[in-house]
């Protein structure tokens, strides 16, 4: 039996710093965001975290798809900044949503990709018709330390998905993995920032694992880059997903729909699951998306996932990325600081 | 003192070598040479590495010890001496070999070069190569080497003209060379207006008149001459091989925009050689940064002071033209694994003066040199090469 998407959510928080602005504070040069591709990264209100992105995110799925939550039996949360070491987000997400208690949780972590993993995981819970449904997010407020390079592209905000059986808006045709130990990017219990190998992140990270998980759903699946209508790459900053897309050969138009980074930033395990909801927002019954994620440390996860019919009902029944991008307050440098704790009284 | 001969030579891609360690890349430069010369482990009598800083980029020292393991000649008992003049590590290992065959110790012997910079970030990686300047009296002031060559550009742009586009050309010219160069870390054809765009490092020089942070080695064999008559069928005579030193700091030399080491190695190798610079049909000298290559060809006299900047733009350094300066796309394009650079250039030399260098061979090759500079010109090596 087919399974796949029911429903997709995505909340992004409503602030935002111009990467000019950070630069101004760092004394770094304008370059520094058009090197990178990106504008603009979303920042988190003073009381929001994983956990309270990850219930906007889900209730904006559970909203969209008209969806019961008692039918949810697991909930997995993936992200990088769970707010608690020792202590669910998955059960806070399940008590804010009213599902019954009848569901199993766990927290995921694998860097930017725990959200698609998350996917995967109620994909086989839903496949082999142990539960109804699953209820899979990646949520993060990503940290950057002051003045390094990731904090001009770690930003906020969280995308849920609920898996099952029935009354797919998309079905999702097949999955890949490539997973290595690459230790590009890390952050060691009770640091506040992560490091990372700087250009180390690339090639033998990003590059090689994306691409690697994309061909090796492509050959599974026997389809080219041409049978798909769009595809989305994990985007930690504008540059890499636009010259991974090359490398397999994906066209320029085909990512555009889902190439969200240079408005929000890096929502980490949000990322690609955000650029995939865009995508959803505007795609026809009958299209074909191909979406990859990247998690340091390293892992990639590649679907191939056909649009159904169902589409066309559910998707103005919730707030669209676009919704969420436009309206946006902007934050000076000192705000920002505040909003992220980076301020330390 | 006995002529000394290079008989064989090897060297390894440069450029991020992620997948691979300091010990593969030495292993693999070593095996080519010695496949080169058609020599067995047996019939080696010495080697001498060069690396600059094995124990900051990747905590490992003992590296004369480590290269005889790797190539299988530890239990030979084969001596093995790892020596160290930062940049010009490489340089000086070729000319510790040579002096060991010039003197009759020893026959055959290995000079290599070796480093493995890209498992550090890159922070580390320019505090290591900070080592190489005056730690006490310019690092804990805030030099670094982009700020010191900067002094030396902006010295020369204010007392001789010289432009950054001049100086952007280098680049440029060094890129285009190492478009040929299959073991060049860049294969990425840029223009003037790139350089300019590049982000600045230390005014006037950009990103793009820097060389990179790069892991490769490379190695040649050295014979007396007259055996190497017979062990290969063109051997390329080290005809000229000097070494000069100066003061540490940049602020204690005598002069800015000269490095005095070049002149002093430059013309001790002349005059060894019995050449003039006249004769010399292509050079690798030590760009490190675009300023780097027009002080060297002013200090090594292929042109006169001041007038270094125009070469580049004139199109004399160019393949094609006059002088071809850094053919394998030198620091700046060919990459610049500090320990390894000098054996690279005289693996560079040798190819082109065999008629070996494919696309970027200058014609009629007869005379070559290579110009290794450690810091901002504590050491200078230069090395004259003749069919």
């Amino acid at each position: 039996m087919a399974t796949g998407i029911v429903s997709y959510g995505v909340y992004i928080p409503r602030f935002r710093i111009r990467l000019e602005e950070i630069a101004r504070v760092w004394g770094n040069g304008e370059e520094i965001s058009e090197g990178l591709r990106v504008y603009e990264k979303s920042v988190p209100d003073l009381d929001e975290d994983a956990v309270t992105i990850a219930v906007e995110a889900a209730r904006n799925a559970i909203l969209r798809g008209g969806v019961d939550a008692k039918r949810i039996g697991a909930i997995y949360a993936g992200s990088e900044s769970h707010p608690y070491a020792v202590k669910p987000t998955g059960t806070i997400v399940g008590q804010a949503v009213c599902s019954s208690s009848s569901y199993t949780a766990a927290d995921f972590e694998f860097a930017c990709k725990a959200g698609t993993a998350a996917v995967q995981a109620c994909l086989g819970l839903v496949g082999s018709d142990h539960i109804d449904l699953g209820l899979a997010i990646g949520a993060d407020v990503s940290q950057g330390a002051p003045g390094d390079m990731l904090e001009y592209t770690a930003a906020a905000g969280g995308a849920a998905y609920i898996i099952g059986r029935q009354d797919l808006a998309a079905e999702i045709e097949g999955f890949y993995s490539f997973t290595s130990d690459t230790p590009d990017f890390w952050r060691r219990e009770g640091m506040p920032y992560p490091e990372h190998g700087g250009r180390f992140t690339g090639e033998p990270a990003y590059f090689k694992h994306v691409t690697s998980a994309a061909r090796g759903l492509m050959q599974r699946l026997g389809t080219q880059p041409e049978d798909y209508d769009y595809a989305v790459f994990h985007q930690p900053n504008g540059k890499f997903p636009v010259r991974v897309s090359r490398m397999l050969g994906f066209s320029k138009k085909q990512i555009e729909p889902g190439l969200i980074v240079p408005l929000i930033g890096n929502t980490y395990s949000a990322s690609c699951l955000i650029g995939l909801a865009a995508t959803l927002d505007m795609a026809r019954p009958g299209e074909r998306i191909f979406v990859t994620s990247f998690g340091s440390g390293a892992g990639s996860d590649a679907f191939s996932i056909k649009v159904m019919d169902r589409i066309e009902k559910i998707r103005c029944k919730a707030p669209s990325v676009r919704d969420l991008i436009a309206g946006a307050e902007y934050l000076d440098y000192a705000v920002y600081a505040k909003h992220k704790g980076k301020l330390r009284i | 003192m006995r002529s000394v001969s290079i008989i064989g030579v090897g060297c390894t891609k440069f450029g991020e070598r992620w997948d691979v360690s300091l010990r593969d890349m030495i292993a693999e430069a070593g095996l080519l040479a010695i496949d080169d010369a058609e020599i067995a482990g047996e019939q080696i009598d010495a080697l001498y590495v060069g690396n600059m800083s094995g124990g900051r980029f990747i905590e490992q020292e003992h590296i004369g010890a480590l290269i005889a393991d790797c190539a299988g000649l530890s239990r030979l008992h084969v001596p093995s001496t790892r020596v160290e003049a930062a940049c010009a590590s490489g340089g000086l290992a070729l000319r510790q070999a040579v002096l060991a065959v010039a003197s009759g110790y020893s026959d055959i012997v290995i000079a290599a070069g070796v480093e493995k910079m890209t498992d550090v970030s890159s922070g580390t990686a320019a505090d290591a190569l900070a080592a190489a300047a005056d730690r006490e009296w310019e690092c804990f002031f805030g030099a670094t080497f982009p700020a010191l060559y900067a002094m030396m550009a902006r010295l020369h742009m204010r007392r001789y003209g010289t432009t950054h586009d001049q100086m952007a050309g280098v680049a440029v010219k060094n890129h285009h060379h190492a478009m040929y160069n299959p073991i060049a870390q860049y294969h990425m054809e840029i223009t003037l207006d790139d350089v300019n765009r590049s982000p600045v490092v230390a005014d006037p020089l950009h990103v793009l008149d820097c060389s990179p942070i790069s892991d490769g080695a490379a190695a040649v064999v050295l014979a007396p001459t007259e055996m190497a008559a017979k062990l290969a069928d063109t051997p390329v005579r080290i005809a000229g091989c000097a070494q000069a030193s100066d003061t540490l700091a940049l602020h204690d030399r005598r002069d800015l925009t000269t490095l005095d080491a070049t002149v002093a190695a430059g013309r001790a190798a002349f005059t060894q050689a019995g050449i003039e610079p006249r004769q010399v049909d292509v050079a690798e000298v030590h760009d490190c940064f675009t300023i780097a290559e027009i002080l060297a060809i002013e200090d090594l006299g292929f042109v006169e002071k001041g007038q270094g900047g125009r070469a580049a733009e004139e199109g004399m350094t160019a393949l094609g033209g006059e002088l071809p300066i850094n053919t394998s796309g030198g620091l700046k394009a060919c990459g610049h694994p500090v320990g390894a650079t000098g054996i690279k250039q005289a693996y560079e030399i040798a190819l082109q003066l065999r008629g070996e260098a494919g696309k970027r061979q200058v014609d009629e090759a007869e005379i070559g040199l290579a110009h290794n500079v450690g810091g901002s010109g504590g050491t200078a090596l230069v090395h004259i090469f003749t069919r």
